[in-house]
């Protein structure tokens, strides 16, 4: 088992990972049911079915790992910090196997339906640059990588703040109506963002000093 | 014999489960069809020979019906509360007989026909799909529409407290639901209007109790549970046109040539779709059925008009 060690950072950080793994594991079900019997896991059109999972979850996922640190600072959980590297690479996850299925199941393959997806439909081309930021994030988040880009490091990773958006807006524009959860993620956006303007404001005040 | 509401007609009675495995078996051989089901030539000449009948358990449980919700499965879930007895339709506009009509003496004396069509989504996938159904024009002749009638438009029923799309906050769709045509395409033999499906009574979440069914069109033309007719004289202004006026046209021909700003309209996914075999296959132009309906179009430009 990963719990050798039964320090409360491990623990956390395996509880965290759970639920965090939970929907993929879900989906596994999902899958072995398909592969059973076609149409019973997946729907009649799991092209859309598994799109719409996925990128359900990456949205989610997102989301989360961009709150681990405002709640660490709210709920003074200072052993969060560890996991934040985790959580980002689990919505990297979600959403690289969200494109896996726009190419295997959605475009099938054609590079040239891509390029024409990527060019006309602004929702497709805001969720490639999505991912393409979140890709840098990903290959950059190891220790090796941190080091040596050194402050770039931060700066790079400042990115979030664009994936985020571009992420919402993919999501806006390709919904054609019940906008009940796009609703909630802009919310829980905006209330991260305002956290952070606050953080800002603060040491900006107690620099003042 | 009439398919859609009261008295119940046992299905055995109307196609029995042979007639329905023999009818997959030979769908596409023509002479077989007719002979067995009266199908009309019309209907049948746009067959392919690989377009084999959707299971029913995806016909009904797979539905874009946003008034009862987004979800594809919404539909399925929510529907039974939709109450279709007494069902009253409201007939006005540029003909000689309008009014409140009960659905039950509209469609008095008229038998449904079986129709197998393909019927494709603007969402790119597609079905093939034994609808139950009075020809259109039959339909509509007995209301006699005026000189100035150009364009026939339907409603959807208004019902938020049976339709939990409608009472949604988070919809933006102006209810009811409003589609239309022109007079020519509504006369057309193709179009018809359903009140049954497998041989049996049309299920709620499929647009009880009767529904548009316009299978060179993409599926929301289709309009369901209808409780308006109109004859107008200019082109109504359809439900996705007013929301998306550059991605929705009045149109709406299936028209692989004409890509949408959402998906590609070059192919389709024919469900079932597996995860191994997405069963993709070409669009053809007016969903195969250029023969009976391209002349409606002569002349337009399809790439303005869409
Ligand atoms: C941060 C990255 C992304 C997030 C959070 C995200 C999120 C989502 C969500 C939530 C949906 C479901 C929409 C609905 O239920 O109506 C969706 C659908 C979809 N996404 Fe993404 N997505 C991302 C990146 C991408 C990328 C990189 C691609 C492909 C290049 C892509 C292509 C699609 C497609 C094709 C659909 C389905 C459209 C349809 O319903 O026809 N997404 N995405």
């Amino acid at each position: 088992m990963v719990m050798v060690k039964r320090r409360p950072n491990s623990t956390l950080k395996f509880t965290l990972a759970v639920f965090a793994g939970a929907p993929f594991a879900w989906l596994v079900y999902l899958i072995s049911l398909e592969i059973a019997q076609p149409t019973s896991g997946l729907g009649p059109d799991p092209a859309e079915g598994l799109l719409h999972y996925l990128g359900e979850w990456s949205m989610i996922m997102l989301l989360v790992a961009f709150s681990v640190t405002p709640v660490r600072r709210i709920f003074k959980q200072p052993l969060l910090a560890r996991s934040r590297r985790m959580m980002g690479l689990f919505a990297f996850a979600y959403v690289f196997l969200h494109l896996l299925a726009y190419i295997v199941l959605y475009v099938e393959l054609s590079m040239q339906q891509l390029l024409e997806d990527f060019v006309e439909r602004t929702y497709i081309t805001a969720g490639i640059a999505a991912f393409f930021g979140l890709l840098a994030m990903a290959i950059t988040s190891t220790k090796g990588w941190r080091r040596r880009l050194g402050q770039n490091w931060l700066r790079l990773h400042k990115v979030i703040y664009l994936v985020v958006p571009l992420a919402l807006l993919h999501l806006i524009w390709l919904r054609k109506d019940g906008f009940a959860d796009i609703t909630l993620y802009i919310l829980w956006f905006v209330i991260l963002l305002g956290e952070r303007a606050y953080q800002v404001r603060k040491s900006r005040q107690a620099a003042t000093v | 014999m009439l398919i859609g509401k009261s008295p119940k007609i046992p299905t055995s009675e109307i196609t029995s489960e042979t007639t329905y495995l023999n009818r997959r078996k030979f769908i596409g051989q023509s002479a077989a069809l007719i002979a067995g089901s009266g199908l009309l030539s019309s209907a049948q000449a746009g067959l392919q020979p690989d377009d084999e009948i959707t299971p029913e358990d995806i016909v009904t449980q797979f539905n874009n019906f946003y008034e009862f919700g987004t979800d594809k499965s919404d539909p399925f879930e929510n529907a039974h509360a939709m109450t279709t007895d007494p069902w009253t339709v409201n007939v006005s506009g540029e003909a000689k007989k309008t009014g409140d009509f009960a659905f039950e003496d509209i469609i008095k004396g008229m038998t449904a026909e079986e129709r197998i069509y393909r019927f494709r989504c603007v969402e790119a996938w597609s079905m093939v799909v034994p609808w139950m159904g009075i020809p259109l024009k039959k339909i509509l002749e007995q209301f006699e529409p005026t000189g100035n009638a150009k364009y026939v438009e339907f409603k959807t029923l208004v019902r938020p407290d049976e339709m939990p799309g409608q009472s949604s906050f988070f919809s933006s769709i102006d209810w009811p639901y409003t589609e239309g045509l022109r007079m020519d395409e509504a006369y057309n033999p193709l179009s018809i209007m359903v009140t049954g499906l497998f041989g049996k009574e049309l299920p709620n979440q499929n647009g009880a109790p009767w529904r548009l069914m316009v299978p060179w069109k993409y599926g929301f033309k289709s309009v369901k549970s209808i409780v308006s007719i109109r004859f107008v004289e200019k082109e109504p202004l359809n439900t996705w046109q007013q929301l998306q006026a550059s991605e929705y046209g009045f149109y709406a021909n299936v028209n692989p040539a004409v890509s949408h700003p959402r998906w590609s309209q070059a192919s389709e996914r024919r469900l079932p779709s597996t995860l191994f075999n997405t069963n993709r296959r070409p669009t053809l132009p007016f969903n195969g059925y250029a023969e009976e309906v391209a002349h409606l179009y002569k002349g337009m430009d399809l790439k303005k008009f869409f």
